[in-house]
């Protein structure tokens, strides 16, 4: 038999960050997602629940695996969808972010997937409008759905999240995925370290509840999990960065640096990879990386969220 | 003193009247017991019975049971049909959520779990089980969800208790017991679930 559902249930009709979330109501998406994992699978990869429903991926930022992964979710629940981008569109005329907002839910919209490069604009749009707002990247602050499908790949592999060791190495200071992951993982019970340059992992994440650390070497040994950040290329001619290289020697995962690592350590990655940068291919391709596992869970991960929220609706 | 006979349990109710004043009076409901302990293992035993009958011979076969209560029925059934000499019978569970067609007035409470069929569906010979047959409409969506899955050779419906009541044209194949009138409730206890094993109608 399945393990028992979470008696906690999910009321709230959007998903704008982890940090706002109860352990229960977290549980409560990553059991969800549990029971969408076999769509993927089946014959017929598809089930009637948002049937009649349509979403919309509203991306102010480019993104293709977030887009396609939140795209494919929705298709997989029967929803209609819809792309929505910047580019070429009236926002580019001028027009606000919450008229845009209002102009596409006055089609008929349910839910609104949302990317933007600034920090919380989906919680601006949620008091917008009244159909569901899912945020998919905000700035420097949130990316849940990314979180969540971190949080989903460790508890597969692993069997909890509770007591374990992780490790997020790179650009935190400029990273939502590393801001989510940091609210998920202690809000269930693990414990949080990042790991990168001063400038680039500052102390004052401490006072958020996480390790800080400079070297790599001194601790790769106590994770259960390392977590590669992406470097941002745009972000490397800036003085914040020190050269590629020295990034990569002093801190990139390589095969050498993954002997000293447990023998079980997951590492994982949200993508896309710097091959050979961040990653070595011999990691990222290796028996301990869960890459492309988390792809795969982001879709089930996705299609929970959007079911939870659209059901908190009223369906 | 003698506890009180089973079918004829006196239930306090909480009564509002129209003009909003609250009164508490002890109506005499008569909740009856249809099958005791007895009757639900003879009831069971006798669908088995009726199920081996009617499986084929020469085709993989599969209990599915639909969560929650159709779920355990199921399991039991299976050992039944094991005891009878039924080899190589498929397990699986069944998880309607998705397919109701009452999702949006069910809301927040949704609770999905998982679908747990591990065998190949298709061309296969399924027995659904469920506790009840009421409206019809979980049967229909435990059809849906299970030729989304593939294409059985043939979908038979076997359930505790026919309640009458089908707002769809389904009717089970096999039926333990019937209820005369649609309007009472019925509720299916079982052991695994509810600490013990009776059918009751309210």
């Amino acid at each position: 038999m399945a393990a028992p559902a979470a008696e906690t249930t999910w009321t709230r009709k959007h998903l704008l960050d982890l940090e706002s979330l109860s352990a229960d109501e977290i549980g409560v998406i990553l059991d969800t997602a549990e029971a969408f994992k076999d769509v993927s699978t089946r014959s017929v990869k598809k089930v009637p629940a948002l049937r009649g429903r349509v979403v919309v991926n509203l991306f102010f930022e480019e993104s293709t695996r977030t887009r396609t992964s939140f795209t494919l979710a929705a298709q997989r629940l029967s929803a209609d969808v819809i792309d929505f981008s910047a580019k070429g569109s009236s926002v580019a005329k001028g027009e606000t972010l919450g008229d845009t907002a209002r102009n596409i839910e006055a089609m008929g919209v349910d839910l609104i997937v949302c990317r933007h490069p600034a920090s919380g604009a989906p919680h601006l749009l949620s008091r917008c409008v009244n159909c569901c707002v899912i945020n998919a990247g905000d700035g420097r602050h949130e990316h849940p759905t990314q979180a969540l499908l971190d949080l989903f790949t460790i508890r597969q592999h692993k069997g909890r999240i509770e007591g374990l060791k992780v490790a997020i190495v790179g650009d935190v200071a400029n990273s939502r995925v590393a801001r989510s992951n940091l609210w998920g993982l202690t809000k269930l019970g693990a414990e949080v370290t990042f790991v990168g340059p001063t400038t680039l992992v500052p102390r004052t994440f401490e006072q958020f509840g996480a390790r800080v650390c400079h070297d790599i070497d001194a601790v790769i040994g106590e994770f259960d999990v390392i977590n590669m950040l992406r470097i941002q290329m745009e972000r490397v001619t800036s003085n914040v960065f020190p050269s590629v290289q020295e990034y990569t020697r002093l801190f990139g995962l390589n095969g050498q640096r993954m002997r000293r690592a447990k023998p079980d350590v997951l590492v994982m990655h949200p993508g896309p990879m710097n091959r050979g940068i961040e990653i070595t291919t011999e990691v990222a391709d290796g028996a301990r990386s869960a890459i492309l596992q988390q792809v795969t869970n982001g879709l089930a991960v996705r299609m929970a969220v959007l079911f939870l929220c659209n059901q908190a609706a009223g369906g | 003193m003698n506890a009180p006979p089973r079918a004829a349990v006196v239930h306090a109710v909480l009564d509002t009247e129209p003009t909003g004043s609250v009164c508490c009076s002890l109506v005499s409901k008569t909740m009856s017991i249809l099958l005791d302990q007895k009757g639900v293992a003879a009831t069971l035993e006798r669908l088995s019975g009726e199920v081996r009958a009617a499986l084929p011979p020469d085709a993989p076969a599969a209990i599915v049971g639909i969560r929650s209560r159709g779920e355990v029925l199921a399991q039991r059934m299976q050992a039944a049909l094991q005891r009878r000499g039924c080899k190589n019978l498929a397990h699986g569970s069944l998880d309607i959520t998705l397919y109701r067609d009452d999702l949006a007035e069910i809301g927040p409470a949704a609770q999905v779990r998982r679908t747990e069929i591990e065998f190949d569906v298709q061309d296969c010979f399924i027995v659904l089980v469920d506790d009840v047959l009421f409206t019809g409409r979980s049967a229909r969506a435990a059809i849906d969800a299970l030729v989304d899955l593939g294409r059985p050779r043939a979908i038979r419906l076997a359930v505790m208790v026919d309640r009458g009541g089908r707002e769809l044209p389904i009717q089970a194949d096999f039926v333990g017991v019937r209820t005369p009138d649609p309007k009472r409730h019925v509720t299916v206890k079982l052991v695994e679930t509810d600490g013990e094993d009776c059918v009751e109608v309210v």
